[in-house]
């Protein structure tokens, strides 16, 4: 009894050895890039601000009807960052707004990744006509301006957060595809692939058990630079004026602020603070995600 | 606007043959350019099938729209039933949608997109005449964003790893994190508006000032040129300098450089004659497929700018919405960035002779 537990233990407890050799060797490369390392901080602190959100401004910082200010007070000791137009606290505001920004970023790069891994790792596997056709509909939406295609696709659905990141999602994957499918084809041609199908491995058996782990670190290291173009395109739907009007995000308070007139009168305080937290995200997630690349692939030669 | 968008294509090939004739006087023989003529045939299919895609896709997207037409075209004012069967009839609405989808087709090939909800006025006519404003901008800033690119991601690659190339990577990375809109906006704020002693040195929007002729109203277009085209260079440029960064870098270890240094070439002429060149291969593919993003900056920064062009057009149909223009934009960016990539795959093969061939 013992040594049968034994047996069937021992490889998967080597397993999870090795996977935390790799996470620890991996962290000591990352840990050598400093931009990563920035950006990591950076995000982290984001994410805090984010999460303990509620704790610290409260989600009445977003009500019209009882504003604590008068409107558009410029910054002072009460408001660090002044009022909007309706009197609101524009430094609880952009905290706030963090929770949307974030959110949407995330949840429509994983989607956007989803749909990229899933299509590329098939195109990869099955050849013939299926990849053909595939690659020929990822060559077309590669070439279509994404974010005019994402314009389109708010304009035609009802305004709301999902509308927001299911456009996203659905425009921005065809990079993914292919470098997915460049890899699945990489690694289809290794011995160890011929091995598994003459031991009668199954699609669903070689695709989720050698591809899928194989392609896996690319596909982290795209979603971490597929979030830093969410998050712009969010940021942009929103200042078209596409977005959800009642929730409050970093793109819908720079529209906020253009149609309140900062700009023709000056108030630069009103819109810089949203759009330094939009950059510092996007840069933040495009450092990690350059980082991240250049660890799994020294090849790519991004920060050499 | 396919009508427009064939004689764009069939010009690939046309202006061709001189170019071809000169790769062939190079030494290849006449089967190459055989071979070249079998590859531009098909690409060009391929952008044909790519056009018709979007004209089919532009159609059945904006049928999805929840809601009826009439009521955007009434913004809302009460209106009797007669006044809205009018409506449906003048717009076509009326008929079932596979007749309007034919007709829709038929009349895309002979140029005729439409009416616009807005300004009543037909969807081409208002395309063309803001097209050449559009041109104006995205031109002189393709233009300078490309050069500044590459010279600066040459100079960053030869000297990777130093201050400067940290400098210069780091500020295109930052910049290329920046919304367009915002630094426009700020932009305006600073050195249109003015902010405290600094006065407002450039027009806050806008192409022109009006009651100028000749060289005065150049000057005016050009003034109110500066912003736009500095925000658009800004946001643009980071791409093409990281992506002929990184295309330099690979070429740097390669035997043929150290060829180069060994024969005793100096070291400025090692990298302009040897090492960009064949490093711009993949940087041109690239600036091409990058065009989408342009056409992107482009809309916002003549939204923020009030520039008379297809971005700020596409803005204030979006607003409405009102759907014919927005169609017929669509199909125009669309058409524009398959048009722009159809000609780089065309060149490149005369630039690289390994491809194609």
């Amino acid at each position: 009894m013992t040594a049968e537990t034994a047996t069937t233990a021992a490889p998967r407890a080597l397993a999870r050895q090795r996977r935390r050799a790799a996470a620890a060797r991996f962290w000591r490369e990352y840990r050598t890039h400093r931009a990563g390392l920035f950006g990591l901080a950076a995000l982290v602190l984001f994410a805090l601000v984010a999460l303990t959100a509620p704790l610290t401004v409260g989600s009445d910082v977003q009500s019209v009807t009882d504003a604590p200010g008068k409107p558009l007070e410029s910054p002072s000791l009460q408001f660090p960052l002044g009022t909007d137009q309706f009197g609101r606290n524009l430094l609880g505001l952009v905290v706030w707004g963090s929770r949307v920004s974030l959110l949407v970023g995330l949840l429509a790069a994983v989607l956007s990744v989803a749909i990229g891994a899933l299509i590329g790792v098939t195109a990869g596997h099955f050849r013939g006509w299926y990849a053909t056709v595939i690659m020929r509909i990822t060559d077309w939406f590669l070439v279509m301006p994404t974010l005019v295609l994402a314009i389109a696709l708010a304009t035609v659905m009802s305004r709301s957060l999902g509308t927001i990141i299911l456009a996203i999602g659905v425009t921005t994957w065809p990079t993914t595809a292919r470098l997915v499918r460049a890899q699945t084809l990489a690694v289809e041609s290794r011995p160890y692939i011929e091995r598994a199908k003459a031991l009668g491995g199954g699609h669903w058996h070689i695709m989720s058990r050698h591809v899928v782990p194989n392609v896996m670190p690319l596909v982290l290291a795209q979603t971490t630079l597929i979030i830093s173009t969410a998050i712009l395109a969010e940021a942009t739907l929103a200042f078209l004026g596409l977005g959800d009007p009642s929730i409050v995000s970093w793109g819908g308070l720079l529209q906020d602020a253009r149609e309140a007139g900062a700009v023709s009168s000056g108030d630069w305080w009103y819109l810089v603070p949203p759009g330094i937290a939009i950059a510092i995200v996007a840069l933040a997630f495009t450092l990690c995600g350059r980082a991240v690349e250049s660890v799994l692939n020294p090849r790519l030669g991004v920060s050499r | 606007m396919t009508a427009e968008a064939t004689p764009a294509l069939v010009e690939g090939p046309a202006a061709d043959p001189g170019d071809t004739g000169s790769a062939a006087g190079r030494g290849p023989r006449a089967r190459t350019t055989t071979a070249y003529l079998r590859y531009v045939a098909g690409k060009l299919t391929g952008a044909a099938v790519s056009l018709l895609a979007v004209l089919v896709t532009s159609f059945f997207l904006f049928r999805l729209i929840p809601g009826d037409p009439v009521k955007f075209m009434t913004g809302g004012r009460p209106v009797s039933a007669q006044q809205i069967a009018a409506y449906r009839r003048e717009f076509g609405l009326d008929l079932p949608l596979w007749q309007q989808f034919t007709d829709y087709c038929g009349k895309a090939l002979t140029g005729d997109l439409g009416t616009s909800y807005q300004f009543r006025a037909p969807v081409l006519d208002k395309i063309t005449e803001a097209l050449p404003n559009t041109l104006l901008l995205t031109g002189t800033a393709f233009v300078l964003y490309t050069a500044l690119g590459i010279y600066l991601g040459t100079r960053s690659a030869w000297r990777h790893g130093k201050l400067g190339d940290r400098l210069n990577t780091g500020l295109a990375l930052t910049l290329y994190s920046i919304p367009s809109f915002w630094l426009g906006l700020l932009l305006i704020i600073v050195l249109s508006v003015g902010v405290g002693p600094v006065p407002g040195l450039f027009p806050t929007g806008g192409m022109e000032s009006g009651g100028k002729e000749g060289f005065a109203y150049v000057l005016d277009v050009a003034h109110h040129l500066v912003l736009p085209v500095v925000t658009l260079v800004a946001v643009e440029y980071g791409q093409t300098l990281l992506v002929t960064r990184s295309a330099l870098l690979d070429e740097m270890g390669s035997d043929y450089l150290t060829t180069a240094r060994a024969k005793g070439l100096r070291d400025d002429l090692v990298r302009r004659r040897h090492a960009v060149p064949n490093a711009l291969l993949p940087t041109v593919t690239l600036v091409f497929v990058n065009l989408g993003r342009t056409v992107a900056g482009v809309i916002l920064v003549e939204t923020v700018f009030s520039w008379p062009g297809l971005g700020g057009l596409f803005y204030q149909a979006l607003s409405v919405p009102d759907l014919p223009l927005v169609q017929g934009l669509f199909f125009v960016f669309a058409a524009a960035v398959i048009v722009m990539n159809t000609l780089a795959d065309l060149l490149y093969p005369l630039l690289d002779p390994r491809v194609g061939r």
